[in-house]
């Protein structure tokens, strides 16, 4: 298990790497220099020199990726175009609120998707499976920016149960939360049932109900477990979907996270901050696929030890 | 594809018989014996003949406002309502149809082209090239979902164009996934060696074998594709990334939709169904397709 872990995280450096370098090669692919756009359109050109200097423009594009490589490693991004704040100190805050997001609404998504999934495959073909396939079927189609505003629509505006907009208090969490989880739960019903299905028509399921046991027994105790299995990597890919999903749930309920941050400053053109959001949520997809893995690894051993 | 599966079709097939018409054929017979998959289908061929003819026969202009009418509920007269500059929006969605479905088509095209040749080198020649272009695929992989297209278009001018490329790019991993497996399973199979040993160039392999015994999960995976593009491309022109006003394009206005919400809930209803009918289409037939091919349903 062990050894497996290790060369798991050596596989990952290249991927690292590979992740650092694009999204350092998008900064030098934008179009204008950025020292201009920091001084503004009008500065002298010794202004633009200076910060040229201070920023390193100048040196070797190799040494500049050296650099940023570094200063990534350290969670220095540099300081924002726009606000001349540290880009680390503008993004920690709206990083928790955005994981928070996705954390809510992967638990949500994951809730609502296995209890719906089971109900599926243990009552296949009857009408509560044809419903719940149905509604899932619509939940994986539905654009999330647009569900989102038709439960603010709903909830908020007419019903004026719950706030429009903002997060914090636990009202605000509900509305995004459904909006972003919902897609998620649809996927893991989805997947639930199907590899539920495969297990129960296996011959150690026949053999458990043939020993007499109770149906919720042979379901729940014998299984379930390993039905969860393939379901546990759709999770993983799941939360990194939310991460990026984000970005439209936030925009839609205007909460100040992480998504909307970028969404701000691509529109005012402030690549240091649109750069380190884009590595810092690759860069939490990679080790959460990591995560899955492991305990996809680790959950087979121990139903290949009992 | 399996190879049990495919060792059946080639016992099947005559010598008449190309590849090609046997591939596509097999592949139809499956399609009209899978009922979701048939329902998908008619859904996608309706929506595109909306698309296409739908702008012809709306009497109204999608982009002339008329303020006298403006933020109008859905009436007899105007069928979805007005929106704030008094625009129809049922002429603004027909026309929208249109625009969102050509990104994604063109995108999910563009993207499965390059992802096809890159998987099929990979898969074909093995070895070093092999490692490489799964590494780099690695990396594109762990940009999840919009994301990677937002990084594109913040270095990019926001336009039609530049959301189909970088769709198209991020489309490219999983095409490119897929096909190697594929590709992987076929050139193992006997009378590819029997080619080899004849004689036959790699390019008349790929192109006359391999490329049709795989064309079925790449289409499937187009159909999933296109779903997924669909919703990508709205979303990016919700955020003001990808089509500008005041285009049609169905994400665009949803983004008006929002705007407006207190005074006028319906302009964000009608766009947004829509989307969902074209995504809904591609899932439904993509998923059929995808049973309809599995060899593990055909025994059930």
């Amino acid at each position: 298990m062990f050894q497996f872990i290790v060369r798991r995280l050596i596989q990952l450096i290249p991927v690292l790497l590979g992740v650092t370098i694009i999204v350092f090669s998008l900064m030098h692919l934008t179009p204008g220099n950025p020292a201009q756009i920091i001084a503004g359109e009008s500065a002298p050109k010794e202004t633009i020199e200076q910060i040229e200097n201070r920023l390193g423009l100048n040196d070797p594009i190799p040494v500049q990726y050296f650099h940023f490589l570094k200063d990534a490693v350290m969670l220095d991004f540099g300081t924002s175009w726009r606000t001349s704040l540290p880009v680390s100190q503008e993004l920690a805050p709206k990083f928790w609120v955005t994981l928070e997001l996705a954390v809510y609404s992967t638990i949500f998504s994951i809730f609502l998707g296995l209890i719906a999934g089971i109900i599926s495959a243990v009552r296949q073909y009857s009408i509560a499976d044809v419903g719940i396939m149905l509604v899932a079927l619509f939940g994986l189609s539905m654009p999330n920016f647009w569900f989102g505003l038709m439960l603010m629509q709903w909830f908020s505006l007419q019903l004026g149960w719950l706030p429009p907009t903002g997060w914090g208090s636990p009202q605000q969490i509900i509305l995004p939360v459904i909006t972003l989880g919902t897609m998620g739960a649809a996927v893991i019903a989805r997947m639930t049932r199907s590899s539920m299905l495969d297990v129960i028509s296996q011959d150690y399921i026949r053999t458990a109900r043939a020993k007499g046991l109770k149906e919720r027994v042979v379901i729940y105790r014998h299984a379930l477990k390993n039905a969860l299995i393939p379901v546990v990597t759709v999770i993983g890919l799941q939360f990194g979907s939310l991460l990026a999903g984000a970005v439209l749930t936030e925009t839609v309920f205007a909460i100040n996270g992480m998504g909307k941050l970028m969404v701000d400053r691509i529109l005012a053109r402030d690549f240091p901050v649109v750069q380190a959001s884009v590595l810092i949520i690759a860069v939490v997809f990679v080790f959460v696929n990591l995560i899955v893995d492991i305990s996809y690894k680790f959950l087979n051993k121990r139903i290949n030890m009992d | 594809m399996n190879t049990e599966q495919m060792k059946q079709t080639n016992i099947k097939a005559t010598k008449k018989d190309r590849p090609w018409k046997r591939s596509l054929k097999d592949f139809y017979k499956k399609l009209v014996k899978n009922k979701s998959a048939l329902i998908g289908g008619y859904l996608i061929i309706i929506l595109i003949i909306i698309a296409i003819v739908g702008p012809f026969l709306t009497t109204l202009d999608p982009a002339k406002p008329d303020y006298a009418i403006k933020l109008e509920e859905p009436s007899a007269d105007h069928w979805f309502g007005t929106d704030h500059h008094g625009r129809d929006i049922f002429t603004r969605v027909i026309h929208g149809l249109w625009i969102t479905m050509f990104i994604g088509f063109t995108a999910t095209i563009l993207g499965s082209i390059a992802g096809v040749i890159i998987g099929i080198v990979s898969g074909y020649y093995g070895g070093k090239i092999d490692a490489v272009i799964m590494r780099f695929m690695d990396i594109l992989l762990a940009f999840p979902g919009i994301l990677l297209a937002l990084a594109l278009i913040s270095i990019l001018e926001p336009s039609r164009s530049n959301v189909i490329y970088a769709i198209a790019i991020f489309a490219i991993p999983t095409f490119a996934r897929i096909v190697r497996g594929s590709t992987l399973a076929t050139k193992n199979l006997e009378y590819i060696d029997a080619m080899k040993a004849l004689g036959a160039s790699d390019l008349r392999i790929i192109s006359k074998h391999i490329f049709p015994n795989i064309l079925s999960p790449i289409i499937v995976q187009a159909s999933l594709f296109i779903a997924n593009a669909v919703i990508t491309a709205s979303g990016l022109s919700f955020l003001g990334m990808g089509e500008q006003p005041p285009s049609p394009e169905l994400g665009a206005l949803l983004s008006d939709g929002r705007d407006f919400m207190w005074d006028a809930g319906h302009i964000a209803l009608f766009p947004g169904l829509v989307i969902m009918l074209i995504v809904l289409a591609f899932n439904v037939f993509g998923d059929g397709l995808r049973d309809a091919l599995d060899p593990k349903m055909n025994k059930k």
